[in-house]
């Protein structure tokens, strides 16, 4: 290749490391801010908060700040909604240069009013944007009037952008989940689960919704996929969390283990193995013979349909490279055992926001020499798809067309999927869609492309 | 109908703009071997990134200085010389764009500075160039941005040069299939040019087996340079304020004739362009675009009627929202209603020659939002949306189709091959437009026909 691929910068040495059949690693370095000048793939701390609490699907976002953080994100999530489709709408107090001199507080409040007087909302989310942060508009105070004023939850988000990296985003949105929930912790729980941390792209929750209800258990609440006021403020009734999307969820279930002494587990609905293994886990978690049951029953129709339905992807993905850049970590960890089971070997991990037991788990699973990488950049992206021969990417929007320039297939495996990838029909569909991809007929021009640069 | 404002001062209910650093960004991507760096959180340039990428299906690196808490309190220099270096380092480029952000404009950060001190500190990198811009978010928006980076890569890399038989374009913010086009008119006047920016390859790359992160393509540096030699600038925005204006700056600066004209989409327009060309060059114009303009009318006559029956939302930056509305005007759409986030209260002072009898029935709106648009859609009768991707959730709503131009456009593939300048990009978009309007006639008139007739 004529071309010299740089090495990684130096800072981010230790974020990159090459599994070895060693007991004693070297720990990947993860969790911290990103490197300046990097180009990395993540976004803020509003990018964090505003994509948990985004699928609420009756709530106003507003977005306290000038416009661009609101055009960035207006429509642009996959969450359906059974219900209202509020959230789909992009509130912004468009802050401009006076307002940067004078304060928007009361912008703000009148943004505010002019909502109320349109739509008597029920809730009402406020993030702070970076120059809200830095000119320090009294958030709080404004959502606390406005509260008083119109008897309706306004809750403010802490999500100005220089605030810490995505994982302050998360935590930021998990405390106003919290401040939603309220402060009442009622003693008589109710039958049934709250599931956190998934976000209904694509239905998604709807095909778990539906395993919940053949195992006889009722959900109390949705956060946030399909989620809405009255049933987000039924949560502290629930016996179990259940949470999925451990990176951003987690924190919540902790606090609210300490608020409402509700017990929580983590599950993962991605792939058959991890599908099967989490139904089994709340099953054993709520430990009534019935559910039991009728988990089992569940499991056994749907576990061998969907393992028959993989056979001929199987067939036709046999030895295939894969590549994950993903968000979280137990993404990742379920699509290496998804990849292992559909006969294709990962030879490059990496997270944008992993933390450390997330990596550990990663490692162990990861084959001899697997690349794994916190935080990456398109450079490193390139450097080691090339270096591995990956076949194909799993990864984000951004990613997607670094893959296609450099000839690889892609899954989209992100917050704007059109199709359902969880589940046991779900895992169906991630076979088909890495299979149409990789086994497309464009990579034969592409390779004969190749053949014919090679030999020159 | 007089400009009616609705009174959204303080509430934006989807935006029908994007923010300065993404115009800014736009500029850059269209210049050889450049790499932006946005001087503020990280979202700001993963957010650009993601919402480029999508538009033209090119990756679209962009750094980020990364700022965090602890340099918001204390000045983001150690950052944003960190930044450089590393980005210097990994990309190698020619010239480097420095963007700043809400955030770094709020602290206070003095670009200038900090880029001189990186310079002396950094004697390794003394052969790029360093372009700072300073385009904060609440500053106007990704239109202002686009032309203000223009004029700030002229400002640092234009010289003194010799007078030569050539001539300046300063682009609008189009797709790449638009500047191919707009290149090979130019090309056809055989006269020297230069294209600024020029993101025909940046941001619509060929396959090559061998991928390169930094395009070598987009406006030469060395032509950048000379460009005050040129016997003209033709700058294409006809809103553009002058304080941000590109040719304006080749104008007083270097005393390059300055003649402005809107995008050339539409025949009026394209005519407007050509005869530029060819009172500069001195060449006619070329028969193989008259060729082209022949087809043109041939083709507006052929759907004139059709056509007679569109009511059009045009909405988008101020000078799309102008051409197209230029050409549905021509062509006996009657544009009803002209929307544009960003503040242009020229559009409508610009517009009046054009909307003669129909003034009165056509609604101007700048600095406004698709919520605003939304609002019309029943009570002006419009039965056609032109615009950006982001009037989807109009189209839903409204049951009106969408014809796609403009940016963003997420939701569609090919949006950086979009033809619509020149004779032959506009038939091809006013062919767009009056097949959508037969579509909704046809998958409609037997009903409708039906139930107005049949007793």
């Amino acid at each position: 290749m004529s071309y010299q691929l740089p090495d990684p910068l130096e800072e981010r040495k230790h974020s990159i490391i090459r599994k070895t059949g060693k007991q004693q690693e070297e720990k990947i370095q993860c969790n911290q801010n990103s490197v300046a000048g990097a180009v990395s793939q993540r976004a803020c701390v509003y990018c964090g908060a505003r994509v948990v609490l985004n699928p609420i699907t009756d709530a106003y976002h507003i977005v306290h700040g000038p416009i661009g953080c609101a055009s960035y994100t207006f429509d642009i999530r996959g969450s359906l909604t059974s219900g209202a489709d509020t959230f789909r709408n992009s509130f912004s107090t468009d802050l401009r240069e006076t307002d940067i001199i004078f304060g928007g507080e009361k912008k703000l409040a009148a943004a505010i009013d002019e909502i109320v007087a349109a739509h008597h909302p029920k809730l009402i989310f406020i993030y702070s944007t970076c120059v809200v942060g830095v000119i320090g508009d009294d958030l709080e105070a404004v959502c606390r009037n406005a509260e008083k004023q119109y008897g309706i939850r306004v809750i403010p988000i802490q999500s100005s952008g220089f605030a810490g990296n995505k994982n302050a985003g998360y935590k930021a949105a998990c405390h106003a989940l919290l401040n939603l929930m309220g402060e009442e912790n009622p003693v008589e729980k109710e039958a049934g689960i709250n599931f956190l941390g998934d976000f209904n792209l694509a239905g998604e929750i709807w095909i778990n919704q539906s395993y919940f209800r053949r195992m006889g258990l009722p959900v109390v609440s949705k956060v946030t996929g399909d989620a809405r006021y009255e049933e987000l403020i039924k949560a502290p009734r629930a016996r179990l969390n259940i949470v999925q999307c451990a990176g951003s969820m987690t924190y919540l279930a902790k606090l609210m283990r300490e608020k409402y002494k509700i017990p929580f587990i983590n599950v993962s609905f991605y792939g058959l193995e991890d599908t099967a293994k989490s139904l089994r886990k709340i099953a054993y978690a709520l430990d009534e013979p019935e559910i039991l049951q009728k988990t089992e029953v569940l499991i056994q129709e749907e576990y061998d349909k969907a393992h028959l339905a993989l056979e001929p992807y199987r067939a036709r993905l046999a030895g295939k490279k894969a590549a994950i850049y993903v968000g979280g970590g137990f993404k990742a960890i379920s699509l290496i055992k998804q990849f292992r089971d559909l006969g294709m070997e990962t030879v490059m991990v990496g997270t944008q926001t992993g933390n450390s037991d997330d990596y550990e788990t990663i490692r162990q699973l990861a084959a001899e020499d697997t690349i794994i990488l916190d935080d990456t950049n398109p450079s490193e992206l390139e450097r080691f798809m090339k270096e591995k021969g990956a076949d194909i990417l799993v990864g984000g929007v951004k990613e997607r067309p670094l893959a296609y320039k450099l000839g690889v297939a892609f899954c989209d495996h992100n917050h704007e999927r059109k199709q359902p990838l969880n589940g046991f029909v779900g895992a169906v569909n991630f076979a088909r869609e890495v299979e149409q991809s990789i086994n497309s007929p464009v990579w034969h021009w592409i390779r004969k492309e190749r053949r014919a640069y090679n030999e020159k | 109908m007089k400009n009616k404002k609705r009174n959204f001062v303080n509430l934006n209910i989807n935006p029908c703009k994007n923010c300065m650093p993404l115009g800014s960004s736009t500029a850059f991507k269209g210049i050889e071997a450049t790499m932006v760096l946005l001087h503020g959180s990280q979202g700001c340039s993963t957010y650009i990134r993601r919402h480029m990428a999508t538009h033209y299906n090119e990756p679209i690196d962009i750094a980020s200085s990364s700022l965090n808490e602890k340099d918001t309190v204390h000045g983001g220099s150690t950052n944003l010389k960190k930044g450089l270096k590393n980005t210097l380092c990994l990309y190698g480029p020619k010239l480097i764009g420095i963007s700043t952000t809400c955030l770094a404009e709020t602290i206070g950060e003095d670009l200038q500075r900090i880029v001189t001190e990186f310079k002396e500190e950094e004697p390794r990198f003394q052969d790029v160039v360093f372009v700072p811009v300073s385009t904060p978010g609440y500053g106007g928006s990704n239109y202002e941005g686009y032309y203000l980076t223009l004029r700030n890569i002229l400002e640092v890399l234009t010289e003194d040069a010799p007078p030569r038989i050539s001539v300046n374009i300063i682009a609008g913010n189009l797709t790449s299939a638009d500047i191919r086009k707009i290149k090979e008119m130019v090309s056809l006047f055989n006269i020297d040019y230069t294209i600024l920016p020029d993101i025909s390859k940046t941001l619509d790359a060929p396959f090559e087996a061998d991928y390169k992160k930094l395009s070598p393509e987009g406006t030469p540096l060395q032509r950048i340079k000379t460009m005050s030699g040129a016997k003209a600038t033709i700058e294409m925005g006809m809103l553009v304020p002058e304080h941000i204006s590109p040719g304006k700056y080749l104008e007083d600066q270097f005393q390059v004739p300055l003649y402005r004209c809107p995008l050339p989409i539409g025949i009026e327009n394209t005519d407007t362009f050509l005869k530029l060309l060819e009172e500069i060059s001195g060449n006619p114009i070329p028969e193989s675009l008259k060729e082209e303009r022949g087809r043109m009318l041939d083709g507006m006559i052929d759907s004139h009627k059709y056509n007679a029956e569109g009511r059009a939302a045009i909405y988008g930056e101020p000078d799309i929202v102008y051409a197209a509305a230029k050409l549905c005007l021509e062509n006996g759409i009657k544009p009803v209603l002209m929307a544009t986030g960003t503040r242009a209260s020229k559009l409508e002072e610009l517009l009046a020659p054009d909307l003669g009898l129909a003034n009165d029935e056509c609604l101007i709106l700048d600095d406004t939002d698709l919520e605003t648009v939304q609002s019309y859609i029943k009570k002006l009768g419009i039965n056609i949306l032109i615009g950006t991707s982001d009037g989807r959730l109009i189209t839903e709503k409204e049951n009106v189709p969408l014809v796609r131009i403009g940016f963003p456009i997420h939701d569609r593939v090919g949006a950086q091959r979009k033809l619509l300048c020149g004779y032959q990009g506009s038939l091809q978009f006013l062919d767009e437009l009056t097949n959508t309007l037969i579509e909704e006639k046809h998958s409609t008139y037997r009903e409708t026909l039906y139930h107005e007739l049949y007793r």
